[in-house]
């Protein structure tokens, strides 16, 4: 009963795929970065970025459309910038007969501009989680400067997740188990549902706090006293140096050349 | 996939740069703050301890159940986690499952995460555990009382997830306020019910099996802090709300009006830099009042953290 | 060193008053592996756990001739290698290699020394080249052999395991068994497998009720039938 909902990575013999993790997300936030300040309606520097993207996707052989894919996970926020069309003043695109909206030509401008932001950044994160095996990339964070404490933290969730996913899982497959539904009669009311949720929940919490007891002893059992210690586990190497400064060149230029405009 | 089911996960390119990086430096001093006082709270035990709790948090967002045509009810777990541990703890813990989500699943974006960790981490912890304690001293200290307590609370930490939201995206120009904060606590208000289901069930279950755990919040760091804190944060927030209805009299908004100047000649330069950066909005008087109330808002937060800080440890040493 | 566990009249209760340990007395002399059984509830657990001082009761415990107080915690815990029931609680970190690696950073070794330790633990557990692995996708027997390649890395002279080879399918469990009759360390191994009990163990302490009801010779218990069945427990 395995429940591989974090592996993200996806191994592949490619030259991203054996870059050093902190070039990678170096990298990964430079690139959100630039394209967050790319001003709205810079086309051509969009088109740089995206011909820059689509470059480093075929790079790592996981095919063309794999980024693609799986960057529609931020499509249902778009409904959240919906209205800039609408509420964007300038020269008029567009009326909505029988309600008056507008569409201003800035608008759309604008609009698409913030989409174009937003699917850039998400395949640049795909590109990073499924070129980077996690544990790596944590530590490269740490490595970086973040938080020790929070990057620990993180790599333990990282690890108990599965054992709890599971545990969750048997929870609900239990439940539904039980859950027989017979037609034509009344559904339990939700009030009911949502407390069994919630019973759930704590029973899952208890689990997760006994868990906890019992790796914090074993971590004690091998010599744990409270600070945090790990090995080294990359290099910095010539291939990742260059990497990093063609990334911070194809970068910039675009970008600058924008701004300056 | 684990997608999260409660919609404050913004993405890269829906909230500016600059908004984005006061994003980021709040989220660091509040993690920063969270990382020493749990580590006070809880010694060595707090690797591992906060690590499995973030796990169990990602994993009992999947916990769901059924509300109305395919829809269903599931957990944030920010109010649930400050409410047995603390507030501190809830937003490391918090913290942990926001990072995750964004760093490998892509919800919620890299540049975007401070916010989303102040939304959801912070905002949602600690005003979920505001309201559970004011209330518990309001009506009382039994087990019913705590039910409704974090019934409440629970639900308020989502509404006040979802107003932070919303006026970043206005701020950042993406969503203007007068659509983007009713729309944001009207859904918000239906998913913080389920919130508060969950969460109240789960407080019910510990109450009978395990009543000591919960005396653990019930002792953590920051509760007078967290108090004064989220309390400043609502009245605040809700000021902000109302302000622009508010009629334009020099007395009572002499000081927003002041603001709104201060601010409109700060970002000149900048706007100058960046002509083609130019929101449109912010020429526009009703958003720029917002904003500079926002900003009020924040300086009224920092004065509460600093009061609820000091009164706090005056009562600390006192004991 | 002495290699001998001696546990002297140790009491032990829970915060909830729930008494686990009424004067337990055992002596394990060096390199003997002894089975400890006894019913659900009787303390076995708890017990170990006094062993590597995690938890701390009345009376006195000495591993290799060290009391376990609360300044010898660190020698005692590289002396005792305690193994858990649930793998999951001690493979705790994202590869197989930084779980061995775990116990011999925190004594504080080389990264050289490190490594070796790492590739000799996983080669006596019969696993290498496993390093690399991911916990999470391990079968339950390889996670049962890490679990004891993590304690094997800090070359520990007592080995304590808790319920070895409950949860395992035949083919794993015959691979554990055969794993502990070659570890040449002193054993104390606490199980409901009497089959693996007649196999291994020479010597069985009987447990029940927080108090060692029998100490002796594995056959001479395994005959008699009246005292098991008293005690919770079955012949092979």
């Amino acid at each position: 009963m395995h429940f591989d909902i974090a592996d993200q990575y996806r191994h592949r013999l490619s030259v991203v795929h054996l870059l050093d993790p902190r070039v990678k997300v170096v990298a990964t936030f430079s690139f959100i970065l630039t394209v967050s300040l790319t001003p709205t309606g810079v086309w051509w520097a969009f088109g740089c970025f995206l011909v820059l993207i689509l470059a480093v996707a075929w790079l790592t052989r996981l095919g063309p459309m794999f980024a693609v894919r799986r960057s529609f996970v931020a499509l249902p926020f778009v409904l959240a910038a919906l209205a800039v069309p609408f509420t964007t003043p300038g020269s008029i695109l567009f009326r909505i007969p029988g309600l008056g909206w507008t569409i201003s030509e800035p608008g759309v401008i604008r609009f698409i501009s913030i989409l174009a932001r937003s699917w850039l950044a998400v395949q640049a994160a795909v590109l990073l989680t499924a070129t980077t095996r996690f544990p790596d990339l944590l530590w490269a964070l740490g490595v970086l400067r973040f938080p020790r404490l929070l990057v620990a933290t993180i790599g333990f969730m990282y690890r108990y997740l599965f054992v709890l996913a599971d545990e969750a899982l048997r929870m609900l497959r239990a439940r539904s188990a039980r859950s027989a539904h017979v037609p034509k009669s009344p559904r339990p009311p939700i009030g009911w549902q949502g407390r069994v949720a919630g019973m759930m929940v704590g029973s899952l919490f208890l689990r997760a706090l006994e868990r906890s007891e019992r790796v914090y002893a074993a971590m004690l059992s091998r010599g744990y006293d409270g600070h945090i210690r790990t090995l080294d586990r990359f290099r910095m190497m010539t291939l990742d140096w260059v990497a990093l400064a063609v990334v911070v060149m194809v970068l910039a230029t675009p970008l600058v050349v924008a701004l300056i405009q | 996939m684990w997608f999260s089911p409660v919609e404050l996960h913004i993405p890269d390119g829906f909230l500016s740069p600059m908004v984005s990086a006061v994003g980021w430096v709040l989220a660091l001093v509040m993690v920063g703050f969270a990382i020493r006082q749990t580590r006070d709270q809880l010694g060595e035990r707090q690797i591992p301890l906060m690590g499995v709790l973030a796990a169990f948090i990602f994993a009992a967002q999947a916990i769901n159940f059924p509300v109305a045509a395919g829809t269903s009810g599931h957990l944030l777990g920010g109010a649930l986690a400050a409410i047995v541990m603390g507030p501190w703890a809830a937003t490391l813990i918090m913290t942990a499952v926001i990072a995750t989500q964004a760093l490998l699943f892509q919800d919620g974006g890299l540049l975007v995460m401070g916010w989303n960790i102040l939304n959801m981490g912070v905002f949602t912890a600690f005003v979920g555990y505001a309201v559970y304690a004011l209330m518990r001293r309001l009506i009382g200290e039994s087990a019913r009382t705590r039910l409704a307590a974090a019934f409440v609370g629970a639900w308020l930490s989502v509404e006040m997830g979802a107003i932070a939201t919303a006026f970043e995206l206005a701020i950042s120009g993406t969503s203007p306020l007068r659509l983007g904060l009713p729309a944001m606590v009207g859904v918000h208000a239906m998913i913080g019910l389920g919130e508060a289901i969950i969460t109240t069930g789960a407080i019910a279950l510990l109450q009978v099996a395990r009543p000591e755990v919960l005396a653990v919040g019930e002792t953590a760091p920051g509760r007078k802090g967290a108090s004064f804190l989220a309390i400043g944060l609502i009245v605040a927030l809700i000021v902000a709300i109302f302000s622009p209805l508010a009629s334009p009299s020099p007395d009572g908004l002499e000081f927003v009006a002041e603001a709104e100047g201060f601010l409109s000649r700060g970002l000149d330069p900048l706007y100058e830099v960046l002509p083609d950066y130019t929101v449109p909005f912010i020429t526009n008087e009703t958003t720029t009042t917002i904003l500079a109330v926002f900003v009020g808002t924040l300086i009224v937060f920092g004065i509460a953290w600093i009061v609820g800080r000091t009164t706090f440890r005056r009562e600390a040493e006192g004991n | 060193m002495h290699h001998t566990i001696e546990v002297n009249d140790l009491h032990f209760s829970y915060p909830d008053g729930h008494i686990a340990l009424r004067g337990v007395n055992l002596y394990v002399s060096p390199g003997e592996k002894v089975a400890l059984v006894g019913p659900n509830g009787a303390g076995k657990s708890t017990l170990l756990l006094h062993l590597n001082g995690i938890l701390r009761g009345r009376g006195e415990v000495l591993v290799c001739g060290v009391s376990v107080k609360d300044d010898t915690l660190g020698k005692v815990r590289v002396s005792v290698g305690l193994v858990f029931e649930d793998p999951d609680d001690q493979l705790f970190s994202p590869t197989v290699f930084e779980d061995i690696a775990f116990g011999p950073i925190y004594m504080g070794l080389l990264e050289v020394e490190i490594r070796d330790r790492v590739a000799q633990a996983l080669e006596a557990v019969g696993l290498e080249n496993f390093e690399d692995r991911v916990s999470h996708h391990l079968s339950n027997g390889e996670k049962k052999r890490v679990a004891i390649a993590t304690v094997l890395a800090m070359v520990p002279e007592i080995l304590i395991l808790d319920e070895p080879t409950a949860g395992l399918d035949p083919r794993s469990r015959r691979g554990l068994i055969n794993l502990l009759h070659d570890l040449p360390q002193t054993m104390l191994v606490s199980t409901h497998d009497m089959r693996m009990v007649s196999e291994l163990f020479q010597r069985t302490i009987v447990i029940d009720q927080g108090e060692v009801v029998s100490d002796g010779l594995t056959q001479k218990l395994l005959s008699d039938d009246t005292f098991l069945e008293e005690h919770g427990l079955e012949a092979p």
